[in-house]
């Protein structure tokens, strides 16, 4: 059983253990006709002899495919990760490797949205725990999926956003400068089938430009400074 | 050749040397786990590190570092002293303190280690981490809480065995090393993995808490499950033998060793035959040996005698016999059991003359009619190394896997004559061409056709024979060194109906076919010849007795026993000499010493350790041409090939569960 796993106090990541259900729902997974011809153009990118290397970009097709049938943020099976090793001619084993050392690929069934709260220093000196409390308040348990399958809550390392702190990535969007009531908002607007405002949330803030005036360097805004004197 | 400077001394190294090896050659020790020579470099552990300069003012992996000229490198600074303990503090974090109760325990590197480079205490209070185990297979027992993810065994699996099995799943802390699914390691050299893992996570499970190394005797010895030789240290206690691990010898086994080879240890205790048996009313009855030898004086045979030699034993027993048969007048000697009947007169044509260093160096390779996966694993392993070097195979027999790339040319051996293009133009054009010829292809007669294929394509250059037959039995080479070929095989002893059969641990006779004789068998399991003999003379194993054998690319090599053969039984050349005064002839030796000095006086190839010299190849005969569709392998179990394999519980296991997939149910525990 891959499942027993590790016991750390680490978060505890395991693959679907494999069973007779899990092959009958995805034993006969092959690509859909987009994602042939996607797939193609992936393994084309590499020299020959080094199609392997699609391994990953290939996981990732593969994953929001099955995402794409399950109304998921998508996972990936073992009999879809044999496919993709099949479909590349390598050792299933290197393709678990691949797959069960990213984060990003998902082992296990995940839900609708995958909230990943970042709870690293920046974030957390900037209220991420106001962020994870807003999440447990509409249901969400961290390392579970909400009963109606909608939201997958996991907290998560630095996602490089420290300038914008605290965010969350839901699927493949940012939601930055957040407060507990635009966490909210989002995730109920997510409910609601609509597509909240993406990026920062801050009115007046587009990307990570300081929000309000230049609080330092202010000498260089007009000119380039040579600081180095005034050290 | 850069020059650097160890520890203030100075010394060239070779071009492409690692800062390791270089401080290898300066007589320095570098502690290491995920370093091994003969496997890719990882750099992982952390264990190699050094001071080098020019360079970075922080210890460097040396492993993974190119000696380049001018360095100076110091093994035996305060930093070096202090990151080794700070690598060994932090892989003994995770790793639990149970050496008391693992089996790696008193050969283990991370306790060795940790005992010259670690700091005396741990600092270390919190959690230490748990993985749970991994199911292996039936020789593989895991306890992967003590893995330090060197990653050893991941990189033999993929480089040396082929078979991509092993994986280092998830990663940092949780990392944990695996087979996909925790599916069995199925392959035939699974177990040197046991032997790779620098701490206790894979030890051997039929082994499990049997022995400590320290209470253990090494005797070096030689395998004889194939007839590659490899190198052995048998580990006894008392009476028995408790393992056997390979030696090194980079020129035949390096240092691995095939699993039917390590494992047919617990058969070396099971089904032995221990005292006399003689067959009275159709029935085998226990004899005492006095007994034994009057009904062996009683048979009476005249001259009317013939020795079959079986697969597992040393010249110097076949010689003794040879010698009893020639003291009784006949010469009806045979060691081929199976019926082939190839041309033995010249031995260059049966010899696998590239060597099984040798062959790494060919650059296009004709396997005939065999499966070398099971006939001869270590042999295997060459010729992979061969085609990542570029070389070239094709093979002619049923499919099999190989595990590198390998072009199948059909399995009908007249095409031999007739060869694809992409063939003969491959052979044309190497520089090192090699044909190996296997038991299928023996059996069919292609051995005229190989040596036609050898002159058409000049495998006989300067420094270079690729002319190769692989056989499958330990036994061989050195029976046809001495004399032990017929010129119609073993089908000449059977139309000589001889009156005495003398069945030489030869388990793989059809003995129907000497219904009219008697068969006296001298022998050590109690295995197919014993249940149609009328005298069983119990006899040693190889590990009980001292041996010279021959492998298939006619290397002489010596064993040496370990452990006394169990109950009544004897060694095979004091059986022989018995036998002589029961019979009322002389055989002319009364001791080991005596009987060595007459075989080597007789055929002085067998006293000089080392490969043999047979001569230039024998032309081919004129007009030979095989035929013939090669249906399959001799070997249809691969781990079932001889007596003591097949007496062997673990093997057996190994057949069931690895080969015909049956599913045992594990002990609670």
């Amino acid at each position: 059983m891959l499942s027993g796993g590790v016991h750390s106090l680490m978060a505890d990541r395991h693959i679907e253990p494999d069973s007779p259900e899990l092959r009958a729902r995805w034993g006969n997974f092959e690509w859909t006709a987009a994602n042939a011809e996607q797939a193609k153009v992936i393994v084309g990118r590499y020299p020959e002899g080094r199609q392997r290397s699609a391994v990953m970009p290939l996981l990732d097709l593969a994953q929001r495919q099955v995402g794409a049938e399950e109304n998921t943020q998508g996972w990936l099976p073992i009999p879809v990760m044999e496919y993709v090793a099949k479909y590349l001619d390598m050792p299933v084993i290197r393709v678990v490797e691949v797959a069960t050392f990213y984060t990003m690929y998902n082992i296990a069934p995940i839900g609708r949205f995958h909230v990943q709260v970042c709870g690293t220093t920046p974030c957390m000196l900037r209220g991420s725990d106001d962020i994870m409390a807003a999440c447990k308040g509409k249901g969400l348990k961290k390392g579970h999926t909400t009963a109606d399958g909608l939201f997958t809550l996991t907290e998560v390392e630095c996602m490089g956003n420290c300038a914008s702190a605290p965010m969350v990535q839901i699927n493949d969007d940012n939601y930055e400068d957040l407060t507990a009531a635009d966490m909210e908002r989002i995730l109920d607007e997510l409910a609601a089938g609509k597509q909240p405002k993406t990026g920062t949330q801050l009115p007046g803030r587009h990307t990570v430009e300081p929000a309000g005036a230049l609080s330092n360097l202010t000498a260089m805004v007009d000119a380039n400074h040579d600081y180095r004197g005034e050290w | 050749m850069p020059k650097v400077k160890v520890d203030g001394v100075e010394l060239e190294v070779p071009a492409g040397a690692t800062v390791l090896q270089a401080c290898e050659l300066a007589g320095k020790e570098i502690p290491r786990f995920c370093y091994h020579e003969r496997l890719s470099i990882a750099g992982n552990c952390r264990m190699c590190l050094v001071e080098v300069k020019p360079g970075p003012p922080k210890p460097q992996a040396s492993c993974a570092l190119p000696a380049s000229e001018g360095q100076e490198i110091r093994t035996d600074s305060e930093m070096v002293k202090k990151a080794r303990e700070g690598v060994m503090e932090f892989l003994l974090i995770n790793h639990p303190l149970d050496c008391p109760i693992c089996d790696q325990g008193g050969e283990c590197d991370l306790q060795d280690q940790s005992v010259a480079y670690g700091r005396g205490a741990s600092r270390y209070h919190e959690h230490k981490r748990a993985v749970t185990e991994k199911y292996m297979g039936p020789l593989i027992k895991t306890t992967m809480t003590r893995c330090i993810h060197c990653t050893r065994c991941v990189r033999f699996s993929e480089e040396v065995a082929g078979v991509d099995e092993i994986g280092a799943l998830y990663r940092g802390e949780t990392m944990q090393i695996s087979t996909y699914l925790e599916k069995a390691a199925a392959h035939e050299l699974s177990a040197n993995v046991i032997d790779l893992c620098p701490v206790g996570a894979l030890t051997s499970a039929p082994y499990a808490f049997e022995a400590r190394p320290w209470e253990l005797k090494k005797t070096l010895s030689i395998d004889v499950s194939d007839a590659v030789g490899s190198n052995i240290r048998l580990d006894s206690r008392g009476r028995e033998v408790m393992r056997i691990l390979p030696r090194v010898n980079d020129d035949v086994n390096e240092e691995w060793l095939s699993d039917r080879a390590r494992y047919v240890v617990d058969g070396l205790t099971r089904r032995r035959l221990d005292k006399p048996w003689l067959r009275r009313d159709g029935k085998l009855v226990a004899a005492t040996w006095a007994e034994a030898f009057d009904a062996v004086a009683k048979i009476n045979p005249g001259s009317s005698v013939a020795v079959v030699a079986g697969d597992l034993v040393d010249c110097e027993t076949m010689f003794a016999a040879k010698k009893l048969a020639g003291a009784l007048g006949s010469t009806l000697l045979e060691g081929r059991q199976t019926g082939l009947a190839y041309d033995a007169s010249n031995l260059a044509a049966v010899n696998f003359n590239s060597t099984l260093a040798g062959i790494e160096e060919a650059d296009a390779i004709l396997i005939v009619g065999s499966m070398v996966r099971d006939e001869a694993p270590l042999l295997n392993t060459r010729i992979r190394k061969a085609v990542k070097k570029g070389a070239k195979v094709f093979i002619v027999g049923p499919q099999w896997d190989p595990t590198y790339a390998a072009t199948f040319i059909g399995d009908d051996l007249a095409g031999l004559g007739d060869l694809p293009a992409a063939v003969s133009d491959a052979f044309s054009a190497a520089q090192k061409p090699a044909i190996i010829l296997g038991g299928a292809a023996l059996g069919k007669g292609a051995l005229g056709e190989g040596l036609a294929f050898a002159e058409k394509f000049n495998l006989v250059r300067d420094d270079w024979n690729g002319f190769n037959v692989v056989h499958m039995a330990a036994a061989r080479m050195g029976g046809l060194m001495l004399g032990y070929a017929q010129k119609g095989g073993i089908a000449d002893l059977v139309a000589a109906a001889p009156k005495m059969v003398i069945s030489l641990g030869a388990d793989e006779v059809d003995f129907a076919r000497f219904a009219g004789s008697m068969i006296v068998h001298i022998g050590h399991h109690g295995d197919k010849a014993a249940h149609a003999a009328d005298v069983i003379l119990p006899a040693a194993a190889f590990s009980e007795k001292d041996g010279t054998y021959v492998n298939t690319e006619g290397r002489v090599q010596y064993a040496e026993q370990a452990v006394f053969a169990p109950g009544d039984a004897r060694q095979d050349w004091t059986i022989l000499r018995a036998m002589a005064d029961a019979l009322g002839v002389s055989v002319g030796f009364d001791s080991f010493e005596q009987l060595r000095a007459a075989m080597i006086a007789e055929v002085p190839a067998l006293g000089v350790e080392g490969l043999v010299d047979y001569g230039a190849l024998p032309a081919a005969p004129a007009g030979a041409k095989a035929e013939g569709v090669i249906a399959g392998y001799p070997i249809k179990d691969r781990y079932l090939t001889n007596a003591i394999a097949r007496s062997s519980p673990t093997l057996q296991r190994c057949s069931a569960v690895l080969l015909h997939g049956e599913s045992f149910a594990e002990a609670a525990e």
